[in-house]
């Protein structure tokens, strides 16, 4: 074989190499998707999105309690670790090069790492036991300490993307250090920044394990911080391992509903992200 | 020129005789007599970390003029140019020596506000760098981060400044959208719209018109001689004959000295030194 004839069939192996590394990724995937989906739709009904569960023993009924829980546990979560997570970016960004930066930026990194169910023992510890009984709030925390290590670096990330020659101009007309990055840089990073927080929101809907012991479970709506609440994972957790059929379809039906859930926060990442960058480009 | 210098003798802040140049082997020539000092260094020394980048720089500028800095790259230009409002202190491991004046009183003095400074000593940028915001609050955002107005005047002072930077006509139309929007030249006109917004002493200009074309290149520097009227203005250029056209005095740079510094006239047509002749004649650089 000549070089030539070498060099294009080595290019086209990598090329199907490549192919082949995106079927494999792709293929669980779409069985996940399509598995769910051919479960969860056949039982999906009008009921499943406005009743609350009936009594065991009951069939019908639905979840719009634990829909309602985790809309309400994620806004929790997001009042509490957005400003934290971003306000922390921002001194990574501008402040973080000293060895306390890199404290910081380790320790994010830990905390990402950190299996859900260790964020959602050290929430019980702290919201649960002092007070003896479990409350949204407590999983809302938990939620809360998982959202802030990713809203941090992604901030940092992409504050680090903005050109310093923005904060020289800043600076230059007598602002100070706190209020270019604020003013300009974060305004500036605010599509990225706004893509970070709504990954995390993503990733952190499905959770359940930090919520086991925190927020626990509920068989009817509260919007009081300090009862338990419910949660499409937790509901869908408690109906797969119960013995009743009629509670598999209505778990095969909620997990269709969160993947939907997260599904909508990733297509609204995409088009936030990209309605603020036309804004910020024009 | 030099004549309308001379005839607005005004009783110097800082008497001329205290100029340092007498030390300084004729390095140093001084500015234009007679003009009112805005600035003076007194033997700047400026390193970052271990590579000295200034060596003994005096030099004086006077008020209400185009001073002009001219010198191959590298030659520690811009970086002079930012030791006058303190931009080179967000750079970590810079140290400073010497003195720079601002109305007699040392900038780097310990009783100096960085951030006041930095309003009364304003600076227009190489590359343009417009915020990404609307027009208006480009120009607006001096005014409000230094709350130097009432919120009711914001519109007047926006208008004024674009006005100033012969901009106004453009952009009247569309203040709200985007300043990414406007063409390079008129990107820079912002900028040095929102400069002059805060109604600074001092505007340093780093090679304001090195990404511009010819015709943007000239409106900035027809804005440059309408300017000076109200500002003092130093600016950096690679161009000599921009430098010919805009400025009164000129400095020569090389390798982080200061070669000379006279009138502009006297700069090109009868330099002091030799090597001032070569780089003006287009023998290196």
């Amino acid at each position: 074989m000549n070089r030539t004839a070498r060099r294009k069939f080595v290019s086209g192996l990598v090329v199907l190499l490549c192919g082949l590394a995106v079927v494999v990724a792709l293929v669980p995937l779409f069985f996940v998707f399509a598995y769910v989906l051919q479960k969860g739709f056949s039982s999906l009904n009008w009921d499943f999105f406005t009743k609350m569960p009936k009594p065991v023993g009951e069939s019908g009924g639905g979840m719009a309690n634990a829909m309602l829980g985790t809309l309400y546990l994620i806004a929790i979560a997001s009042v509490l670790a957005i400003p934290v997570g971003v306000i922390a970016g921002v001194y990574l960004s501008e402040y973080g090069k000293k060895p306390f930066g890199s404290l910081v930026r380790f320790t994010a990194d830990v905390l990402n790492g950190v299996p859900s169910i260790v964020i959602g023992i050290f929430a019980y510890g702290l919201a649960v036991l002092p007070v003896k009984h479990f409350s949204a709030l407590a999983g809302g925390l938990a939620l809360g300490f998982m959202m802030v290590p990713i809203i941090t670096r992604t901030t940092e990330e992409l504050l680090n993307l903005v050109p310093g020659s923005l904060r020289e101009g800043s600076l230059a007309l007598g602002a100070t250090r706190a209020r270019a990055a604020f003013s300009v840089m974060v305004p500036a990073a605010l599509p990225g920044i706004m893509t970070g927080i709504l990954v995390a929101l993503a990733r952190i809907a499905g959770e359940t394990a930090p919520l086991l012991f925190t927020a626990f479970n509920n068989r009817f709506f509260s919007a009081r911080l300090d009862q338990p609440i419910s949660s499409l994972p937790v509901q869908i957790y408690t109906y797969a391992v119960a013995p009743y059929e009629d509670w598999h379809r209505q778990a095969w039906a909620g997990a269709l509903v969160l993947v939907g859930f997260v599904f909508v926060f990733s297509v609204l990442a995409r088009v936030v992200t990209r309605r603020l960058e036309r804004m910020h480009r024009t | 020129m030099s004549d309308t210098l001379e005839a607005s003798v005004d009783v110097p802040a800082e008497p001329q005789t205290a100029a340092p140049n007498s030390g300084r082997e004729g390095r140093s020539e001084a500015p234009p007599k007679g003009a009112r000092l805005r600035m003076e260094s007194r033997k700047l020394n400026f390193s970052y970390g271990p590579k000295q980048a200034l060596w003994d720089i005096s030099l004086q500028i006077p008020e209400k003029t185009v001073t002009a800095f001219i010198g191959p790259s590298g030659c520690g230009k811009s970086t002079y140019l930012r030791c006058l409002n303190r931009m080179n202190d967000i750079i970590p491991d810079t140290r400073v020596e010497g003195e720079v004046l601002l109305d007699g009183s040392d900038i780097y003095g310990p009783g100096t506000d960085v951030v006041d400074l930095r309003r009364r000593v304003g600076m227009v940028f190489q590359k343009s760098n417009p915020f990404p915001k609307s027009i208006f609050d480009n120009v607006a955002y001096g005014l409000r981060i230094n709350g130097l107005c009432a919120r009711s005047e914001i519109p007047g002072r926006v208008e004024k400044a674009l006005r100033r930077s012969a901009l106004w006509e453009e952009v009247k139309d569309r203040l709200d959208t985007s300043a990414m929007g406007l063409s390079g030249g008129q990107q820079q006109r912002l900028c040095i719209a929102r400069a002059l917004a805060v109604e600074p002493e001092v505007l340093l200009m780093d090679e304001p018109c090195s990404a511009l074309d010819p015709i943007a290149t000239t409106k900035v520097e027809e804005l440059i001689h309408e300017l000076k009227v109200d500002f003092t203005i130093v600016i950096v250029t690679h161009n000599m004959q921009q430098a010919a056209r805009v400025s009164e005095s000129t400095a020569f740079f090389m390798l982080g000295r200061l070669v000379e510094h006279d009138r502009t006239e006297k700069i090109f047509t009868n330099p002091g030194q030799k090597i001032t002749e070569d780089y003006i004649t287009g023998r290196f650089g």
